[in-house]
């Protein structure tokens, strides 16, 4: 009977985490013009619209270009630091650690208005790059927590072993340490990746009408009109996010990546 | 791997021979204020198979991290062929070594791991293939060269190890030990392998254990490791017949200690029982010692026969009888001590409680000095 309970009562708790995220998804092949309940009918109108419009295309496209920016600068900056931070057990280190990690609890609010001061003095305002900086500097923790954890994961034997067997530290590094570390800097990617997209405070403080993302766009459309495309984009962000989820998961699951060619 | 069989891998190693390949010289290593390793030498010749044994934290381990260039010597310096290595890099030092838990490198292939070490030293990729399969044919695991070690069973990563630790023929390899995951059979049948090995490659080891029976079976000497010295060195049977100090006789095998003063030449235990031994071994008279005789030695004889002239009788009670298949283990109080006896089950069956006399020559006895 509590078995029962237990369950009934976890149920519960998923419905009410998941309904609000799902509860948009059908409007989003609904043929109304109005974004709410009931449906009229089944069409696939807004996302033709999403697509087709040039507003729409603009923000994908700004999205795309600044998520993978930012991914690509977050993974390369957060391994760095955790290759750096890797071993250290000083009180230097802690405190490192803890700058890395500072961005994740500051107040977006308050980093966003710092950002916006120093980044007009510099003339980043409204650029891309400033943008991307943005949303690196929040995806960095991400990285630098996963690939930590990558790191630690590594039995030292394995070093030792490629040491011993005449490989030098840069050899071991490119053959051993990289290749084993690169489910975590790939996760680390992603985690990035996924924080730019639905990234909009930085953006709304940062960007200008040129740098608007997908995130951007929808906060602004919301406001403006209520129109059904909304519905279609979060239907797009959810399957995105579901998809990245699974590559991470897949990527954690197969611990047979190939990390170069066979040994013809 | 080409079998080049140097003479030196049958010979019955010496320490005194002349060109050592690894000499040890006083080495001490401490870690701030603890002393774990304390003016160590020892050398070892060409072609030796040598154990290194002792508890966990005897330093044994320490050493051969020391010779594979892993931990460094707070004192002391090490040599490789008469070239001083202590501060060399790991990776110039050309050993091959097999890891505890064997360390494959779980992104590559069994291929790929043996062909690890050939590809950092440049060798041709065509090369490289050929010693391969030659080293995959010598570890009969040719047909699952494209597995990942994750997939393969412990023997078989044990072997893949050691192929790895071979393959770009090193002069020394260092094994630590290697077997220690596998269970009793497998790790049986992978001791005469390697001591294969090392006798059809010229081989020499120096092997991690802690584990005696592992170190008597496969060793040419055996240093017995305890508290960061070398209590004994040498072979064997040396080790096992004649233990210089009570922790060796009590780490090597099992052993009786009797404890008594040397009188007349006799060891005379504290119930004025008067036993013959082989010799004094430098204790003189009136001085308390040890002796040690191994349960194998001693034979239970019924209470009222005499041994045979010349051998030493102790009576007792004995307490319990361990059935062990091939023999039994009987557990006897006599003279004060508790004393064990291996004999084999043909002869008398006796019960706990019963009294008994037990026999052993002056020869197997051993006084142990310190």
């Amino acid at each position: 009977m509590l078995r029962l309970w237990k369950l009934a009562f976890g149920l519960l708790a998923v419905l009410f985490l998941l309904v609000p995220m799902f509860a948009i998804l059908p409007l989003a092949f609904n043929d109304s013009s109005i974004l709410t309940y009931p449906m009229t009918g089944v069409s696939m109108r807004w996302f033709s619209e999403l697509v087709e419009e040039n507003i729409w295309r603009r923000a994908i496209l700004n999205s795309l270009i600044i998520g993978l920016s930012t991914a690509v600068f977050a993974s390369v900056l957060g391994t760095l630091a955790a290759l750096g931070l890797r071993g250290s057990t000083g009180r230097l280190a802690r405190f490192g650690n803890l700058i890395f990690l500072m961005p994740m609890v500051a107040p977006i609010v308050v980093l966003g208005v710092g950002m916006q001061l120093m980044f007009t003095r510099l003339g980043l305002n409204n650029t891309y790059l400033g943008v991307i900086i943005a949303h690196t500097v929040i995806s960095v923790p991400f990285v630098v927590i996963s690939v930590s954890a990558a790191l630690a994961g590594i039995d030292p034997a394995l070093e030792r072993a490629s040491a011993n067997l005449g490989a030098s530290p840069r050899a071991t590094f490119v053959h051993v340490t990289l290749p084993l570390a690169r489910p975590g800097i790939l996760a680390g990617a992603i985690f990035a990746l996924a924080t730019s997209l639905d990234e909009v405070v930085l953006t709304l403080f940062l960007g200008g009408a040129g740098q608007r993302t997908l995130a951007r766009e929808m906060f602004a459309q919301l406001r403006e009109n209520l129109t059904p495309v909304i519905a279609a984009v979060s239907f797009v962000f959810i399957v995105g996010t579901v998809c990245l989820g699974a590559v991470n998961v897949f990527l954690r699951n197969s611990r047979r990546f190939r990390a170069e060619g066979p040994a013809e | 791997m080409s079998a080049t069989t140097s003479p030196a891998g049958t010979a019955p190693a010496h320490p005194t021979r002349p060109h050592p390949i690894i000499r040890c010289d006083r080495l001490s290593k401490s870690y701030g204020t603890v002393r774990v390793m304390e003016n160590l030498s020892l050398d070892i010749a060409p072609g030796e198979f040598i154990s290194l044994l002792g508890p966990s934290g005897s330093g044994k381990t320490t050493l051969l991290m020391m010779i594979a260039g892993f931990e460094e010597p707070t004192e002391g310096a090490i040599w490789l062929d008469g070239r001083r290595i202590d501060a060399v890099a790991p990776f110039r030092r050309n050993m091959g070594m097999v890891f505890q838990n064997y360390a494959l490198f779980p992104h590559m292939t069994v291929a790929q791991n043996i062909g690890f070490p050939l590809k950092m030293r440049g060798t041709p990729r065509r090369e490289i293939a050929g010693r391969v399969a030659r080293a995959l044919e010598m570890i009969e695991l040719g047909a699952l060269a494209d597995r990942y070690p994750p997939q393969l069973s412990g023997g078989q990563q044990q072997r893949v190890a050691l192929a790895r630790a071979l393959v770009f023929e090193p002069r020394v390899v260092l094994m630590d030990e290697p077997l220690g995951a596998l269970d009793k059979r497998l790790r049986e049948q992978m001791q005469l392998d390697i001591r294969d090995l090392h006798r059809r490659l010229g081989l020499t080891v120096i092997f991690v254990t802690h584990d005696q029976s592992e170190a008597l079976t496969m060793s040419d000497r055996i240093a017995v490791f305890n508290k960061g010295r070398i209590e004994q060195i040498g072979t064997p049977d040396d080790i096992y017949d004649r233990p210089r100090t009570r922790f060796v006789a009590e780490f090597i095998g099992e052993t009786n200690l009797l404890t008594g003063r040397i009188s007349g030449g006799q060891l005379r235990l504290p119930d004025e029982t008067r036993l013959a031994l082989a010799d004094g071994n430098g204790a003189g008279e009136g001085d308390e010692v040890v002796v040690s005789v191994r349960p194998e030695r001693m034979r239970v004889i019924a209470p009222g026969t005499m041994p045979e002239p010349g051998a030493n009788r102790l009576e007792g009670a004995l307490r319990d009888v361990v059935y062990l298949g091939d023999h039994l283990r009987l557990q006897i109080d006599a003279a004060g001590q508790a004393l064990v006896v291996k004999q084999p089950r043909a002869g008398l069956a006796p019960q706990p409680g019963a009294r008994v006399a037990l026999t052993f020559d002056a020869a197997d006895t051993r006084v142990i000095t310190s």
